[in-house]
């Protein structure tokens, strides 16, 4: 009586089971898909950048990496301008934003109290928050004038006469040009290095750092000849993850640094960036050459800022996972 | 050894107090930028702000109507298309893809994907998007929106759904539970609320975002809902107003940027007040 209900239950059971494992490969597969999205996207904007660049780069070649031309009524192309401003405020802004940080970092981890530790990180953090519009429209309008009137001529006194370096300060005071962008930079950037460094110093074990300060070392001390030996890969990795901040920064950069596509050995002239050139010039370009050397210059940003980014990853990923070990 | 003795006590003053210094310097800047955006930004708030359009070159008044809802759907959208994604993509890394060589791969590049220039992803959008279409559209703008947004999204999930303990799925799995519902009924309702903070936190980031919509969404002076046409956002609006010669521009300018600061602070402090009271219990 019993058993054909009961082969029954077996068979739905198995045809269940069955159903199960099918919906299971299923959404397996179409999670699968979606994470080739991203990898698809990233795929898709370097084949779809050197599509678009094509006739630019074949009708200038590798020398539009080093050519000081962007002539618009002349059909000539070339990106130095840009590529040196670009890197000119990027590497301005590390050099400010990197000790400034690491003292920042320095405070959170060793020497803040411990109740005050959350909320100065959370301000910190509030800052890389703000949009870079607001960055830009503050620079412009705040920081660009004071720069021009209190900061650009007492610094040009001091250092304007000395040799060599003395003409990075020379030129009018206007307050926009490739130091105050790099300024602005370095304050978007601190808030990124800051958190990585400040991650990578908690990852010291306790134990290293209170041997060093069982035998009399100072606060100083010990994050000079502990911590930072300790952490050196993740600090690296930090810096670089600030420098592919900065690189491909768009809007604070086009607000400050002046638009001028030419290159001034002056730090208080106007200059360019890649990404600020393309802000300015994109929308009203004429199709053909222009539009195509612009793309080319949107990959020449995109594969700098690829391989620093690429980098600080795997240096900051090498870091942290040393922590479980 | 006395002099070697206050020689190390002093470098170790001089070098707290610069890191202090340090510390008060990132404070002050992030408090100048705030109060210079409120104290400009409130003088600008007024009701025409909510009601009126964006004013036409050399007209008085105006508001940034059309700005707001343009922004409101674009964010709308994006986020529509980006939190399906972001989360899926996520369970595939946290679920199956914790040993596999294309999870590896697919998690550094969303790293990389986090940082990209943002600028790059409009251009993107342009060749792929805005060139076939036929013109500059809403659903650009929030096309290029949601590839940045993406990646938060998938990093958070996937962050969060690797906290859930193993026991969990194991107890799902004993009682007979499929994958797909363990995954999507047990553990990611487990961490809902570590999910929604991590779409809140993508809202937060594209939402003052410029540089992609500038050549995809554009901009529109006029009212218009219709995503297929080019329309108004906030931060194009901010941009091309702020570098206007217009006095009645550039105050508008503020009031926007004021708009959006608020909205992108408040999101980041009340997700970190969320959180710090679920770490508490």
């Amino acid at each position: 009586m019993s058993e054909p209900s009961a082969t029954a239950g077996i068979d739905l059971h198995a045809r269940q089971v069955r159903k199960f494992r099918l919906q299971d490969r299923f959404f397996h597969h179409s999670t699968q898909v979606f994470a080739f999205v991203v990898l698809a996207a990233l795929v898709g904007i370097l084949v779809a950048l050197s599509i678009e660049a094509w006739p630019s780069l074949k009708a200038f070649g590798p020398s539009f990496l080093w050519t000081n031309i962007w002539s618009v009524p002349d059909d000539q192309y070339g990106a130095l301008a840009a590529i040196y401003g670009t890197v000119t405020t990027s590497v301005l802004a590390l050099l400010i934003a990197v000790p400034i940080s690491f003292g920042i970092a320095l405070f959170l981890t060793e020497t803040c109290p411990l109740w005050l530790r959350r909320p100065l990180g959370t301000a910190i953090e509030l800052l890389a928050g703000i949009p870079s519009i607001v960055y830009g429209i503050w620079g412009l309008f705040v920081f660009a004038p004071l720069f021009a009137d209190h900061i650009q001529p007492p610094l040009q006194a001091l250092l304007g006469d000395v040799p060599i370096i003395g003409g990075w300060f020379s030129g009018p005071p206007i307050g926009i040009g490739i130091l105050t962008a790099s300024i602005v930079l370095a304050l978007m950037v601190i808030p990124f290095i800051a958190s990585v460094m400040r991650d990578v110093f908690e990852t010291v074990p306790h134990v290293l750092k209170e041997s060093a300060y069982g035998i009399g070392c100072t606060n100083w001390e010990v994050v000079r000849n502990v911590v930072l030996p300790y952490t050196r890969v993740g600090v690296i990795g930090g810096i670089m993850l600030g420098l592919g901040r900065a690189l491909g920064e768009t809007m604070a950069v086009t607000f400050v640094i002046g638009n001028a596509n030419r290159i001034n050995g002056s730090l208080f002239a106007p200059g360019t960036s890649i990404a600020s050139t393309l802000a300015n010039e994109f929308g009203e370009a004429t199709p053909g050459l222009h539009i195509a050397s612009l793309f080319a210059l949107g990959l020449v940003l995109f594969v700098i800022t690829f391989i620093v980014l690429a980098i600080s990853r795997w240096l900051i990923s090498r870091s942290m996972g040393a922590e479980g070990l | 050894m006395m002099k070697l003795y206050t020689r190390r006590i002093w470098i170790n003053r001089i070098g707290i107090t610069l890191s202090m210094a340090a510390m008060s310097l990132g404070l002050i800047a992030l408090l100048w930028i705030l109060w210079t955006l409120f104290s400009k930004g409130f003088a600008a708030l007024n009701w025409d702000i909510f009601t009126q359009d964006t004013p036409a070159p050399g007209t008085e008044g105006g508001g940034l109507r059309n700005a707001i809802v343009g922004s409101g759907l674009i964010l709308l959208f994006s986020m529509l298309i980006s939190t399906p994604v972001g989360i899926m993509a996520g369970i595939y890394l946290a679920e199956f893809g914790r040993v596999s060589k294309f999870a590896s791969f697919t998690r550094f590049m969303t790293d990389i994907m986090l940082s990209a220039p943002s600028i790059v992803i409009g251009l993107f959008v342009y060749a792929l998007f805005v060139t076939t279409t036929g013109g500059f559209s809403g659903w650009a703008g929030s096309l290029a929106l949601s590839l940045i947004a993406i990646p938060v999204v998938v990093r958070t999930t996937e962050n969060m759904l690797k906290l859930v303990p193993t026991s969990l799925r194991e107890a799902a799995f004993a009682v007979g539970a499929p994958r797909w519902q363990v995954s999507l009924k047990v553990t990611l309702r487990a961490v809902k609320s570590g999910v929604v903070t991590g779409v809140l936190l993508a809202m937060a980031r594209i939402t003052g975002e410029t540089a992609p919509l500038l050549f995809t969404a554009l901009n529109n002076q006029f009212f218009n809902t219709d995503m297929n046409k080019p329309m108004g956002n906030l931060p194009v609006v901010i941009y091309q107003f702020a570098l206007s010669p217009y006095d009645n521009w550039i105050s508008l300018a503020w009031g926007g940027a004021l708009l959006i600061a608020f909205l992108v602070l408040a999101v980041n402090i009340a997700v970190r007040v969320v959180f710090r009271n679920k770490d508490k219990r």
